[in-house]
């Protein structure tokens, strides 16, 4: 079904505004965070007016509300990636703090000097520092899949990299800078053969297509919500109930525990064991209500339509001299663009983008090994969400050519 | 803002006066600008004095880094290194000729960080080095 634009819009009032006087907001950003429906505001501001109290073992009208809104939200969040059970989804910060939660819980009880973690080229920082953290402490040797030059993973290096035996695969389901969708099921299953754990960074994915965890037989699948219209502060580790089960706690506090004395203590059961002190609550409650807003929509409209965008943005991005495009083609990848302009730095480009109400990203965006691979310090990225219209893709093409002038 | 692509700043990105190292010299360092990977070397030489005989900048980045650091190597030549590290955030934006946001702020004074921290002899250019 094809997407109403306008009534879309409509429900995110920050695209009415003008960056500066006459000129309207161009968003182009939404892989670094997306920008947020009134319906996800509204919830928030809703708990805080009606129903704010600390949640789980007041017994309060309001202590009942909160915690029926706050488990809510997560039976919601589980549907929405087709997890078996809500206790499978722990509340983290983001992304970052779901892979740091494996890193230091699964990794540091299960692995030893010498076992080997199989990464990509194209991560995101949050998926190869705390990595390296553990290899200093641990001695854990990585490999990383490696990136074709049209920016797509080598799946025969995989093979070969399979051959030792790896105890765990850590990648990204989709590049926050290539735009690459990786064969995510063909990924997992080719590692759990190998007998390998496998976590997936859905930080890009579950915001624009249907992610099943249990068709893909991921163990771990970690995304944040505020790239999926939530707030920030929210996010969610997906993990198949034994692994859980299984694990040592991660931070400890309240909530955690079934029971304290004052030498030891009992680890409460899934999913507060992982989840110690007060949470960020209404941003959970906003967390739920972005996923209805997505799920009213359709995931595979927002696709369908983020396809239409891209495929459009570069087709008239390559049209302009001197731009040079990076990742694949668009079938094979989400809505990013990344880019370099011949003789204008990426923030140089921003910046002047920034005067007609562009906002695109410029820097190395948390993935400066992929960069490097490539030879170059920093892309301009411009993303699309189910907001963005073809109007704003012509308007970014004509922005560039005003910084090439500029430059020229 | 409509200020901030001068051509002044235009100018010295493209055709820097000052761009390259000196061998032999009697100070260098080198740091990035982590933002956005900006690099700049300064390489001073002394006469017997101890005043700015010859300076140049090398490196890669976005227009205000690179043309900041033309027009402050440029300006500090004939200078003490007194003079050099009473340099600050006002110096370099005087240079410039233009305001600029906390984010590209960081662009600008990069180069006088760099300077600041091969005169004082630090091993890391810090935030502090400019205010």
């Amino acid at each position: 079904m094809k997407l109403n634009l306008s009534e879309i819009r409509k429900d995110f009032p920050i695209l009415e505004r003008e960056t500066r006087a006459g000129v309207r907001l161009i968003y182009l950003d939404s892989t670094a965070t997306s920008q947020k429906p009134l319906s996800v505001i509204t919830a928030m501001d809703d708990f805080y007016r009606r129903s704010n109290a600390n949640i789980h073992r007041g017994v309060h009208t309001l202590a009942e509300e909160s915690t029926a809104l706050y488990e809510g939200a997560r039976e919601k969040i589980a549907k929405f990636i087709n997890a078996a059970s809500a206790r499978q989804i722990i509340y983290t910060r983001n992304t970052t703090e779901s892979i740091n939660l494996v890193a230091y819980s699964w990794a540091r009880a299960n692995l030893k000097q010498g076992d080997l973690v199989i990464l990509t080229e194209m991560e995101h920082h949050s998926n190869l520092v705390p990595w390296h953290m553990l290899q200093a402490e641990r001695g854990i040797e990585l490999e990383f899949i490696p990136v074709t030059e049209d920016g797509l993973l080598d799946l025969e290096m995989y093979k070969t990299l399979l051959s030792r035996r790896p105890k765990l695969v850590s990648f990204t389901h989709m590049s926050n800078v290539l735009g690459t969708i990786n064969p995510a099921s063909e990924i997992i299953r080719l590692a759990h053969e190998a007998g390998a754990i496998v976590m997936v960074d859905g930080a890009q994915s579950v915001p624009h297509f249907a992610v099943d965890v249990q068709s893909l037989d991921a163990d771990f699948y970690a995304f944040s919500a505020h790239k999926m219209c939530g707030p920030t502060g929210i996010g969610a580790l997906y993990g198949k109930a034994a692994l859980l089960e299984s694990m040592p706690p991660f931070l400890g506090g309240g909530d955690m525990i079934k029971e304290v004395k004052l030498r030891s203590f009992r680890p409460n059961t899934l999913p507060h064991k992982f989840e110690a002190g007060t949470p960020a609550i209404a941003e959970a409650i906003g967390f739920g209500a972005a996923v209805d807003y997505l799920s009213g929509i359709g995931m595979d409209n927002i696709a369908a339509h983020e396809h239409e965008i891209t495929e459009y943005a570069l087709e008239r991005l390559e049209e302009i001299p001197g731009v040079k495009l990076f990742g694949p083609s668009a079938d094979k990848k989400g809505g990013v663009a990344a880019f370099t302009l011949e003789g204008v730095h990426p923030h140089d480009v921003a910046q002047i983008l920034d005067r007609d109400g562009i906002a695109v990203r410029a820097g190395h965006h948390c993935a400066q090994p992929l960069h490097e691979k490539f030879g170059i310090q920093a892309t301009s990225r411009a993303s699309f969400y189910m907001y963005n219209t073809k109007d704003e893709v012509d308007l970014l093409v004509n922005g560039i050519y005003k910084v090439k002038k500029m430059f020229g | 803002m409509d200020d901030l692509y001068r051509e002044v700043i235009i100018e010295h990105y493209k055709n820097p006066s000052h761009r390259g190292k000196l061998d032999p010299h009697d100070i260098s360092f080198a740091d990035n600008n982590p933002l956005c990977g900006d690099h700049i070397q300064i390489d001073l030489r002394l006469d017997a004095d101890g005043f700015v005989a010859d300076a140049r900048f090398d490196g890669h980045g976005c227009a205000i880094s690179q043309a900041s650091a033309d027009l402050l190597v440029e300006s500090i030549i004939g200078k003490s290194l007194e003079e050099v590290k009473k340099l600050n955030k006002e110096s370099v934006l005087e240079l410039l000729g233009i305001d600029l946001g906390p984010v590209r702020l960081k662009c600008a004074l990069l180069s006088l960080k760099v300077l600041k921290a091969g005169v004082y002899g630090l091993g890391e250019a810090s935030d502090e080095l400019v205010e």
